[in-house]
């Protein structure tokens, strides 16, 4: 079934009140659209210019309020889901998320394990050109390094588009904003940003899902996704583990086991 | 009534030459990958040439992302006061639309409304704008909606508008004459004719009078929390804006010194209206959002006698979500007209 048939379906049969997908925007880009109505399914689109991660909205106190939510999801979309149940931020029972078959054909995943199912048939391997761009900032020296991010960060205006963009920083209270203490410098001067953007990796690091939406949210082109991108990629390489591959995952940085192979740690 | 003039392409260069001589510095637009931004420039072939906009605002030239308000020390049984003095180096912004340029003017509204800012005010009257009308449109661009146009002349020194031998330039303030008067001889006098075939046509998206006129009763309607509902409440759209002016002050000070800092804010964030008991009279992402359209289109001619909007577009294209506020607002204009 296509995606206008189902989402009609799903929003006639109320087995859910919305269904947020992507509709046509402003010169051909592809944005955000919350159906809740079956007469009004026909806008929906999903193509390869839908590149939004729409996870983003489900923890949105907005969005909870509407009711249960069919969720149309890039490969992305599903990780950041299942992480999110893994940090018990969602439960399988309030989503529903659609996706597509290897035959274009949309398929609901009503289940956390249909939905790692289904991604164990995708690749979860990053674009190749951030690919690109990280190997470029690997083979820098710490000190071009540095300077590569002192130039890109001094442009940043903290707009916080990249955190709001980002399916996994739902925090009610983000450590940003906290004022008693406060613990980062709010205005935007080169170590308000460098902490801000340090701390938001660190805060990522291994629980990035790669959608790389704060990267395509910034309005000065930062490419700021490269940051967590390498902190997702180090904790793989460290313990292991992908975010987003399962909704039953300890997190890496604050998971403790008796039998570690560290043994500062026993 | 503005002095006309025909300015070659060539010409460009001498005159950038003439403004650095004059101890001038020239921002411009120029490329960052597919992006246009405003640098500093020393010659007219670093300028952008092929641009609607660049993505951040010129407003920075006179209301930079943070600055330094004071600063103090604490010595024993007295505190030392030190003022900042606003590096307000003679700046001529060159190639910015005239759109932008009209918004330093509700920037100023703001600025010297029952206090003059000194910060401001100091950057102000050291910067010249030299603008280049428009021969290019985007579906995010409504200048002509709220009052503009593509060859409007409002906060312009000098406005250029392209034609097949370079620019006709329209000198327009004393700052225009004193910039004039470094390189006259690249002035050549010209005839008034022609100017708008020369412009981009764009057709007015709705009709803002009635707009203003209609919000207030629509304060309580659904329409807000609709439209807000993809809204991520980011502050992308206010702090590329040329006409959105609102800052928070932080304090940043350990226990011997201090220093007090001013900086953008934005009416989108969940925090900016949140009070110290913890309510919160802009609750939701529809409040806040409303709290922009109505702050441009009703408090600002209310409070101002103008608009808070210009029309640019850039909010539209900084959006993540695509919030496009031509498109709100002409959805906004039917509902005040429907019963």
């Amino acid at each position: 079934m296509d995606l206008n048939g189902k989402a009609k379906e799903l929003l006639e049969a109320g087995d859910v009140k919305v269904v947020l997908g992507f509709e046509p925007g402003t010169a051909g880009v592809r944005r955000p659209a919350f159906v809740r109505k079956a007469g009004r399914t026909g806008r929906l689109v999903f193509d390869a210019a839908c590149t939004q991660n729409l996870a983003s909205y489900v923890t949105r106190k907005e969005v909870k309020r509407l009711g249960k939510v069919a969720l149309v999801a890039r490969p992305t979309t599903l990780r950041a889901l299942l992480q999110l149940m893994a940090e018990r931020q969602i439960q399988e029972q309030d989503i529903l998320p659609l996706a597509l078959d290897a035959a274009g054909q949309v398929v609901e995943l009503p289940t956390a394990q249909a939905i790692e199912e289904h991604l164990a048939l995708e690749s979860s391997e990053i674009p190749a050109r951030d690919r690109e761009l990280l190997d470029r900032l690997g083979r820098m020296t710490r000190q071009e390094r540095w300077d590569f991010w002192q130039g890109e960060l001094s442009r940043c205006v903290k707009c916080y588009a990249c955190r709001n963009s980002c399916p996994m920083c739902y925090c009610e209270h983000c450590t940003m904003d906290c004022n008693r203490p406060q613990w980062v410098p709010v205005p935007s001067h080169g170590l308000g940003n460098l902490e801000y953007h340090m701390v938001r990796s660190m805060h990522l690091a291994g629980r990035c899902v790669q959608c790389g939406d704060c990267g395509r949210a910034c309005p000065v082109g930062i490419p700021i996704h490269l940051l967590t991108f390498n902190a997702e990629e180090t904790v793989h390489a460290q313990f292991g583990q992908r975010a987003g591959a399962s909704a039953k995952l300890d997190y890496a940085l604050s998971t403790f086991r008796p039998d570690d192979k560290e043994t500062f740690i026993r | 009534m503005a002095d006309l003039y025909q300015l070659s392409a060539a010409s460009l260069d001498a005159l950038f030459t003439a403004l650095q001589g004059d101890g001038r510095r020239i921002l411009a637009p120029t490329d960052r990958d597919g992006r246009s931004e405003l640098n500093p420039v020393h010659s007219a072939g670093e300028v952008a040439q092929d641009y609607i906009q660049t993505s951040l605002s010129a407003k920075e030239t006179v209301f930079p992302k943070v600055e330094q308000l004071l600063s103090y020390d604490l010595a024993p049984g007295r505190v030392e006061l030190a003022g900042a003095t606003p590096r307000a180096e003679p700046t001529v912004v060159f190639g910015i639309r005239p759109c932008e340029a009209g918004g330093f003017q509700a920037l100023d509204a703001v600025f010297n409304w029952d206090s003059r800012d000194a910060f401001f005010n100091a950057r102000m009257a050291n910067l010249a704008v030299i603008g280049i009308g428009c021969t290019r449109k985007d579906d995010a661009c409504f200048c002509t909606s709220v009052g503009g146009g593509p060859g409007d002349t409002k906060g312009s020194d000098i406005l250029l508008t392209p034609n097949p031998g370079g620019y006709l330039a329209e000198v327009l303030t004393d700052k225009g004459r004193a910039i004039q008067a470094l390189a006259p001889e690249l002035f050549a006098p010209a005839e008034a004719a022609g100017k708008a075939a020369l412009l981009v046509d764009v057709p007015a998206a709705f009709d803002q009078p009635a707009l203003t006129a209609g919000l207030p009763a629509l304060f309580d309607g659904p329409l807000w929390d609709e439209q807000a509902l993809r809204c991520i409440g980011c502050g992308a759209c206010a702090f590329v804006c040329p006409t959105c002016v609102c800052f928070d002050i932080q304090e940043e000070a350990d226990k011997q010194s201090g220093r007090r800092l001013r900086s953008w804010d934005s009416c989108g964030s969940s925090q900016f209206t949140l009070h110290a008991s913890g309510h919160n009279p802009r609750a939701t992402q529809g409040a806040r959002w409303r709290q922009r359209v109505y702050h441009k289109f009703s408090y600002y001619p209310d409070r101002y006698g103008q608009l808070g909007c210009v029309g640019c577009g850039k909010c539209t294209r900084a959006c993540p979500v695509d919030m496009n506020l031509k498109e709100h607002l002409v959805e906004a204009s039917q509902a005040t007209v429907e019963p």
